[in-house]
């Protein structure tokens, strides 16, 4: 099939060789680019913004860190209902025509965000006859009593998101002291609930509630999927990214903090998400790694595709590439 | 009693030796000579892409003895940290020249089909490996780049097996897996131009009209059928 095997014209070279010493050019070119890489290092360095923590979020952002731990406490965050590989839900699950990996590879990594970030952090908290008495109350209760109470609690707390996110008035539901850090919430009917958060701000502002949220019970630690996901539901990270321009929509993907280049060479698949409908689809995740996927498979097979293996030989950077040689023909 | 041991026809060894040498006698593996059309400043971004990779390999090494948190901690840790960035830009700077330089040249030609291929795989490789370094940096941007870049991994279902939040999971592959990958690829690579050579130049198409006249029978072979150079 010629179409598929373009001529191939290429002969063995039968033509003078110079003398070359490949050693002694590796060991040039080492020396250089550890040259170039410590000037570089003296003279840019590199970036080390120090990282979020809880107990920081929950004493900048009281009523954020208080939204947020509500929504964990109902189920409605974005990683309660996020579904695979956190949870059976379906608020992030992507899928492309009949291909549904997300919900193929299961749930590897559970989360409960009522348990885990709320519930059993507040159980590590020792001689707090009030607390003892409140969770035991939500704990007895009926799903659907707990999910009533908690609902009590998000919304003043909704409301007053929304009311400082739209730069209006807040409701009076809510009252933050920005000096302590408290977040008072005026909800009726939210039963032993306000006891709990009121608590449970008070051990993360203590910077007791990070270690609560690490994956594993074991004493060393290296998975940080709780915490990171807990965070990320609320508006601290979201905050510093945007002013680091590190939000999606700047492009976010390949910079990283400061002025540093970060990974342009993820520029190809940051461009998907600039445009739509990539941008605007619930599904648009999956839909740039498929096209990032073809497009490799593309990179890898060039030698194969006809077409885009002959345009060297049709636009002739090569005269450039070898005018001496061409030269001296 | 004979001073050197019979070499046996049977001996796995013995035909791994031949067939190595076979494919790549040493005057091909290390030459002292190049062909003349090898005169452009476009060759010298291969060369050093692999000097980068080895600046990166030797910058993470000290990182990796000093341990994670080292490089937060102390002026000479965050120094060697930003040669380690540093490099990693110069390694991908020079790898993307060099590959655009190999396009235009169709480098694929006379049989190095698998050249490119292992070209191209080696920077589909690199980017998941300088990926997990930013996301085991264990600061503002490993919080924010792990957070965000999970979802296109779960849309596809790799965060099942591939978890950016879990640093101890993607230090591994930082770290271990995929530098060894890309150092297998590297070497097979380089190996596969030693072996095929560098690729010649175009035939300008004068000449090639005047072969082919000259020839009743003009070559008219597949990317990887013709006669490599010796």
């Amino acid at each position: 099939m010629s179409f598929l095997r373009p001529k191939d014209d290429t002969q063995p070279w039968k033509g003078r060789y110079a003398p070359y010493d490949l050693v002694k050019e590796l060991c040039i070119a080492v020396g250089v680019i550890t040259l170039l890489a410590v000037l570089l290092a003296v003279l840019l360095s590199s970036p080390d913004d120090k990282p979020s923590t809880i107990a920081q979020w929950s004493r900048e952002l009281p009523a954020d860190f208080a939204t947020t731990a509500a929504t964990e406490l109902d189920e409605t965050s974005g990683t309660a209902e996020y579904g695979p590989p956190y949870n059976h839900k379906s608020g992030s699950v992507q899928h492309f025509l009949f291909l549904h990996p997300q919900r193929w590879l299961g749930v590897s990594h559970p989360i409960n965000t009522a348990d885990d970030y709320v519930i059993k952090p507040l159980e590590t908290i020792p001689n707090d006859v009030a607390l003892t008495s409140a969770l035991a109350e939500y704990k007895a209760a009926p799903k659907m009593q707990k999910k009533e109470w908690s609902e009590a609690y998000a919304k003043p707390l909704g409301e007053y998101a929304t009311a400082v996110e739209e730069k209006k008035t807040p409701p009076s539901t809510v009252s933050v002291d920005q000096s302590t850090g408290a977040v008072t919430v005026k909800a009726s009917g939210a039963g032993p609930v306000p006891v709990m958060m009121a608590s449970l701000q008070g051990l993360a502002q203590s910077g007791g509630l990070e270690g609560g949220l690490l994956s594993s019970s074991q004493f060393f630690q290296t998975d940080y999927t709780k915490p990171l996901l807990f965070m990320a539901d609320g508006g601290l990270l979201e905050e510093r990214a945007e002013q680091q321009h590190l939000l999606g929509d700047q492009w976010g993907l390949m910079n990283e903090t400061g002025s540093y280049p970060g990974q342009p060479w993820l520029w190809l698949y940051a461009l998907w998400y600039q445009i739509e409908p990539i941008k605007s689809s619930p599904n648009g995740d999956i839909q740039v790694l498929l096209i990032m996927g073809l497009l490799s498979l593309a990179f890898i097979c060039i030698p194969f595709i006809p077409g885009i293996n002959i345009l060297p030989r049709k636009i002739p950077v090569y005269r450039l590439i070898w005018r001496e040689h061409y030269r001296s023909e | 009693m004979s001073a050197e041991p019979a070499t046996s026809s049977r001996s796995w060894t013995v035909k791994v030796r031949e067939k190595g040498v076979e494919a790549l006698p040493p005057e091909k593996l290390l030459p002292d000579g190049q062909p003349t059309y090898v005169a452009s400043w476009i060759y010298v971004f291969g060369v050093a892409s692999i000097a980068s990779l080895i600046v990166i390999i030797g910058s993470g090494c000290i990182l990796a003895l000093k341990g994670p948190a080292w490089w937060h901690e102390t002026g000479v840790g965050h120094f060697f940290n930003s040669i380690h960035l540093w490099s990693v830009e110069l390694f991908f700077f020079a790898m993307v020249v060099h590959l655009w330089g190999k396009y235009w040249m169709a480098a694929w030609r006379g049989g190095r089909g698998r050249v490119w291929v292992t070209g191209a795989i080696t920077f589909l490789v690199a980017v998941p490996c300088a990926l997990t370094g930013y996301v085991s940096q264990q600061n503002f941007d490993a919080q924010w780049i792990s957070t965000q870049a999970k979802d296109a991994l779960n849309s596809v279902g790799v965060g099942a097996f591939f978890n950016l939040t879990n640093f101890g999971q993607m230090y591994s592959y930082h770290i271990l897996l995929l530098p060894v990958a890309v150092v297998l690829l590297v070497s097979l690579h380089v190996l596969l131009v030693r072996r095929n050579g560098v690729v010649p130049p175009f035939e300008l198409d004068e000449k090639l009209t005047a072969i082919r006249a000259a020839s009743p029978d003009p070559q008219d072979s597949a990317p990887g059928s013709s006669e490599r150079q010796s």
